[in-house]
């Protein structure tokens, strides 16, 4: 007992005589927050960064090419003699909004169908099976899917639609961007279904509703806000999708649309000056930043679009 | 007489529930759609690729005879921008979160960030490639390095990092942070031997799983300027590079149908390398499951 | 007559709180929650060694002043308060004293076990760490003597290693106590430390208590009068942010001078 009352004054004094370390840990305390501080700081330059690169190097290219040319003009023709080259942002355009058309008909369906059959009729023990499944999928660099598009699905259409199809289309990478998206509109949209309180249900089902008009006349209208947000994130994705349209999409920029026919996106299109040879400094190299700042513009406008659905129309229950 | 008609209702029952099953059927259709499809690709993948791969394949450089090209440079290439990555984007990322969660004050400066970083993640990878190729490349004169390359990566996974580490930050109970302060801690020093070990395997599990992403990413590195064809490893952070990806599109983009094989064969490499990957991070994420 | 009586008392009480060194004295402590004022007037002096039961209905305040004594309250952002807590001749509130010092003299014992995700070991070992203590042989002796003071050392030596989120709610709530001695605080605060045990961990604790307040000056907070009335030498009976009575525990329980501290521990309310 005694020797344990020693011990006990002794650790005591022990934390009393560290008391010195104390201004050091004081100091500490003083400058970690200002670390993390900084490292948050850096998240919200990196958006600086991108608004500022874009705005600056699109600004030079204005100052070579007509802002007027540049909305109005539906030919984009960089590769030739200046004079002769044309830059109609809209020949891009139309071949990005060409395949996110495909993309949604595909993934829309298909991936709302997979969360209504997910939220609503699974059982726990299916759903443990397939989420996973549909991780995967997500999880696939577009470069696969690149890959797939060009080696499978091209020859496949080619195959069914009578005439055939070129190598190079719309068709086939709008497909598998479509694919590429389910996961994602099928977990956004069963996340926003499973919110859906069970009352709910349960209340249709005992007047005598059948799963199918729960589903449809209950869980869908009060998930609807979810549900929309996830279908303006789909399309968000499949606008800045680059490496699939690259591969099999082709680089023939026209507004004049053929689903059969190749086609050139604006994200494919920076790929394809990255990879030439153009120098820094051209009329060229600055317009892969017009073109970037299109692409950012649009799916800004869409990724806003979709937190304001989902805050304006927050389910209440 | 009676408002509703038995009968009626009767009648059309048969009709709804014949609804409700076809419904059901093209539901189940419409699921079993993406496995087909993962069931499909993985399929051709091996069917092309499984001839060329071979322990050459790996330990080789890229070559213009398809049997004698591998993928030993774009694998080395793959590792040192991971090697800048990964403790970029996961000091930064876990000190946002860490900023946010513990430190921030709810005002507006906070509730900017928070925004700002949701709105980060969904800007298009290709855009993360323009600001590296401005800011890296040729403001801070870096060229098409690993450096720029991993510095670029690491700020389009910085926003997964970020959410992943603030939910796992957030599943650590008050209580305990109650308790540590409780014996005269300070705020650092919870955060450091209290909050930091318990939202560890959480913050892990995001990590990885973003990084996994950044390793199958092609299109910003490709606008940095990284080389499609590449007979040399890298030998510092300033040295050039290629990764996995671009030497898969650089042959997937071939007209030749030996150099799609070889794609294949890479393909599978990139797909164990991500499966290995994932395994870790769901093995994490399991083991720690719910531990509060 | 009624006037007397009470005057009586009071001196009475008077008396008694000479008869004590305290450890604590508050003076018109008040405080707020936003616009809702939660401790109001507080006055009163707490002993050294021995144990001061805080008891009341919910919502009285009890666990809110608790709270004060260490300055855990003020991780409620909307929390204000005026007036002092004397602690040792220094006022807790003074800008001065640090509420880290504060907290290494005066330990806590939270309602719900809450160890830390780390080995038997490492909990205890945690106090003396943070403050700065590494050689592993005093480490080593502060573990083995604050696990024996809280009685548990025989049920867990085999096991220090392992993961404390292993043990029963009792043993945890006796492993939080030995974390807490660890540190060797002046004053035990423990917010009812029982509430979510067994009644077997609760008698455990309650011996412990009695145990402890050799050393150490111990305030707990309880919903239950028979563990105030077995376990403390004077009790404080908390109404509605006020403290109604505070005397020798014999005396409140036996012969109350309030009202309305009858109605409570007679049960006609709480």
């Amino acid at each position: 007992m005694s020797r344990d009352k020693t011990n006990q004054k002794s650790i005591r004094s022990m934390i009393q005589e560290n008391k010195s370390s104390r201004s050091q840990s004081a100091v500490m305390e003083k400058v970690v927050p200002k670390i993390f501080l900084i490292c948050a700081i850096i998240s919200i330059f990196t958006t600086l960064g991108i608004v500022f690169t874009l705005l600056t190097e699109t600004f030079t290219f204005f100052n070579r090419v007509s802002i007027v040319e540049f909305f109005t003009n539906t030919r984009w023709f960089p590769f030739t003699a200046d004079k002769n080259a044309d830059y109609g942002i809209l020949a891009l355009v139309m071949g990005t909004l060409t395949v996110t058309a495909i993309a949604m008909v595909v993934a829309i369906p298909v991936g709302l169908a997979a969360a209504i059959y997910l939220s609503e009729y699974a059982s726990a023990k299916t759903r443990k099976l397939i989420k996973p499944i549909l991780e995967v999928l997500a999880g696939i660099p577009t470069i696969v899917y690149g890959f797939f598009a060009l080696t499978f699905v091209t020859p496949l259409l080619d195959s069914i639609i009578p005439g055939g199809i070129s190598i190079f289309n719309a068709l086939s990478p709008g497909i598998v961007v479509g694919i590429m998206i389910i996961p994602m509109i099928a977990s956004l949209s069963e996340d926003a279904m499973n919110a859906v309180p069970n009352s709910m249900r349960e209340g249709a089902m005992a007047l005598g509703a059948t799963r199918f008009e729960v589903a449809m006349k209950v869980v869908l209208p009060a998930a609807l806000s979810g549900v929309m947000a996830s279908f303006v994130l789909g399309i968000s994705r499949a606008i800045g999708e680059t490496m699939i349209v690259t591969i099999a999409g082709g680089s023939r920029p026209t507004a004049d649309i053929n689903v059969t026919e190749s086609i050139q996106t604006m994200t494919a299109y920076i790929v394809q000056v990255s990879q030439g040879d153009t120098g820094y400094g051209t009329t060229i190299y600055y317009s892969i930043y017009a073109v970037g700042m299109t692409l950012f513009v649009f799916t800004l406008i869409m990724n806003l679009l979709a937190q304001f659905i989902s805050r304006k129309f927050r389910e209440e229950y | 007489m009676s408002l509703i008609n038995k009968e009626s209702v009767k009648k059309r029952m048969g009709s709804r529930v014949a609804a409700n099953g076809f419904a059901k059927f093209l539901f189940i259709l419409a699921t079993s759609f993406s496995l087909i499809v993962l069931g499909v690709l993985i399929y051709r993948i091996l069917v092309d690729g499984l001839p060329y791969l071979s322990l050459d394949f790996i330990t080789n450089f890229a070559s213009r005879m398809p049997e004698r090209a591998g993928i030993w440079a774009a694998l080395l290439g793959t590792i040192w921008i991971m090697a800048v990555t990964a403790p970029v984007s996961f000091i930064l990322g876990v000190g946002t979160a860490i900023y946010l969660e513990e430190y921030a004050k709810k005002n507006a400066f906070t509730k900017f960030v928070q925004v700002n970083i949701a709105n980060l993640a969904g800007v298009p990878s290709i855009v993360f490639g323009l600001l590296g190729l401005t800011i890296f490349v040729r403001l801070a004169g870096l060229g098409s390095s690993v450096l720029a390359g991993g510095l670029t990566m690491s700020l389009l996974i910085l926003p997964v990092i970020v959410v992943a580490s603030q939910e796992a930050i957030r599943t650590v109970p008050k209580e305990i942070r109650e308790a540590s302060f409780g014996m005269g801690a300070t705020k650092w020093q919870t955060i450091r031997r209290i909050v930091f070990p318990a939202a560890l395997p959480g913050i892990l599990t995001g990590t990885i799983l973003a990084l996994s992403r950044a390793v199958g990413e092609t299109a910003p590195l490709l606008v940095l300027g990284a080389l499609a064809y590449v007979a040399f490893v890298p030998e510092n952070l300033f040295s050039q590079f290629t990764v996995l990806p671009i030497q898969l599109y650089n042959w997937t983009s071939r007209p030749q149908e030996d150099f799609h094989m070889l794609a294949a064969s890479g393909i599978i490499i990139l797909m164990i390398i991500l499966l290995i990957m994932n395994s870790i991070a769901v093995y994490i994420r399991n083991k720690f499951h719910k531990r509060f | 007559m009624d006037i007397t009586i009470n005057k009586q008392l009071v001196q009475k009480d008077i008396k008694k709180e000479e008869q004590f060194t305290p450890v604590f004295k508050i003076n018109n402590l008040n405080l707020w929650y936003g616009q809702d004022h939660a401790l109001k007037d507080i006055k009163f002096d707490i002993p050294e060694k021995q144990v001061t039961a805080i008891i009341g209905p919910s919502g009285c305040g009890k666990s809110t002043f608790i709270k004060t004594l260490n300055r855990m309250v003020e991780m409620i952002p909307i929390v204000r308060m005026s007036g002092e807590i004397v602690y040792r001749e220094k006022n807790i509130f003074d800008p001065k004293y640090g509420v880290e010092e504060l907290r290494t003299q005066v330990g806590m014992v939270f309602q719900k076990p809450n160890p830390f995700p780390k080995s038997i070991y490492d909990n205890v070992a945690y106090g003396p760490r943070i403050h700065g203590i590494k050689n592993k042989k005093v480490l080593d002796e502060v573990v083995e003597k604050s696990l024996r003071g809280a009685a548990i050392w025989d049920e867990v030596k085999d096991r220090l290693n392992e993961n404390a989120y292993g043990l029963s709610g009792g043993q945890q709530q006796r492993l939080c106590i030995a974390r807490c001695l660890a540190i060797e605080p002046d004053v035990i605060l423990m917010d009812e430390p029982t509430s979510a045990l067994d009644p077997i961990s609760t008698l455990k604790v309650e011996e412990l208590v009695q145990e402890l307040k050799k050393d150490y000056s111990i305030v707990i907070v309880t919903h239950n009068m028979q563990q105030a009335a077995r376990i403390s030498d004077r009790t404080a009976f908390f109404l509605n942010g006020e403290v109604v009575e505070y005397t020798d525990t014999s005396t409140l329980f036996s012969n109350p001078s309030d009202k309305r501290t009858e109605d409570y521990i007679t049960g006609r309310f709480g």
